[in-house]
């Protein structure tokens, strides 16, 4: 089953590996991003990271939509990730993330994005695609590290908002 | 005409780049062969133009902290377009005193060596195993 579904613009990085991954005894992970999916140089590079024992699938938004379920059946513990909140939007647009909670991580300060937390940054289309992911998949929050507080999507928006 | 020294550049998690380049300038007393990168708060984006910054248009070799993950992503991404920049992984305080003292190699070759300074820097010394009763 997946049992992480994450927006992280460093995708399979320490956080998502040691600190997610160790603690949910996560053994394979899916990466839904179209760049990715037909980059075989940054995807050895992801995967050289995980542990031997942990598998990584890189995949379109599309296919990750087609593929969702019979995914989230597969026996282990998984996780999905997206770089970004559209393509994580595409995903709960197209129905297959309803009821489930979506985590944010990191997306780092960049042009026209303000600071929300210390690893969120957020531009006002990612977070009017937060807002569509709540609505239609599960509830949003941000959270780093599974040790770290769980920040709402109200929480974010007001600090976006100030 | 001699090349210019290869210029270091040290990409590394929270405060972890400038603490090793602040040590090899104590314990060496060479200064401004290392630059320090930080991914803190970076966006992908923004960490691989710091590191474009730090590099300019000079010789370099990368140093990461890691094998994978964000800084090793951002090195990788800056040393595939650049014939002159090389990428060494696993950067630890042994390697990066020998390279401040070999900068006028060539990148290749300086790049071979200090990984292999770093690789022999590693060992384990552990407590013997009592013997089963």
């Amino acid at each position: 089953m997946i049992e992480l579904i994450r927006i992280d613009e460093r995708l399979l990085h320490g956080q998502v590996v040691v600190g997610w991954g160790q603690r949910l005894d996560l053994d394979h992970y899916v990466v839904a991003d179209d760049d990715l999916a037909v980059s075989d140089w940054e995807q050895d590079l992801y995967a050289g990271g995980l542990p031997e024992s942990a598998t990584a699938l890189f995949l379109t938004v599309e296919a990750a939509v087609a593929r969702f379920r019979k995914l989230d059946g597969r026996a282990g513990r998984g996780a999905l990730l997206t770089r970004t909140t559209a393509a994580m939007r595409s995903l709960a647009g197209a129905g297959v993330l309803d009821g489930r909670a979506v985590n944010v991580g990191c997306l780092g300060a960049g042009e026209g994005r303000s600071r929300v937390l210390d690893y969120v940054h957020l531009r006002p289309d990612e977070a009017e695609d937060l807002r569509a992911i709540a609505e239609r998949a599960g509830p949003v929050a941000a959270r780093d590290l599974p040790s770290s507080p769980e920040v709402g999507l109200e929480r974010m928006l007001d600090a976006l908002a100030r | 005409m001699t090349a210019a020294p290869v210029v270091g550049v040290v990409v590394g998690h929270g405060h972890l780049a400038a603490a090793l380049v602040g040590a090899v300038e104590r314990i060496s007393g060479v200064r401004n062969a290392l630059l320090p990168v930080s991914n803190e708060s970076c966006s992908p984006q923004e960490l691989r133009r710091l590191v474009e910054e730090a590099v300019e248009d000079r010789r370099a070799v990368i140093f990461v902290d890691m094998a994978s993950g964000s800084c090793a992503f951002a090195g990788h991404q800056v040393g595939r377009s650049r014939p002159d920049v090389a990428v060494v992984t696993g950067a630890n305080l042994p390697m990066l005193l020998d390279f401040v003292f070999h900068r006028d190699m060539s990148v290749a070759a300086l790049a071979e060596r200090v990984a292999g300074k770093g690789r022999v820097a590693l060992e384990s010394h552990a407590p013997a195993e009592p013997e089963a009763p």
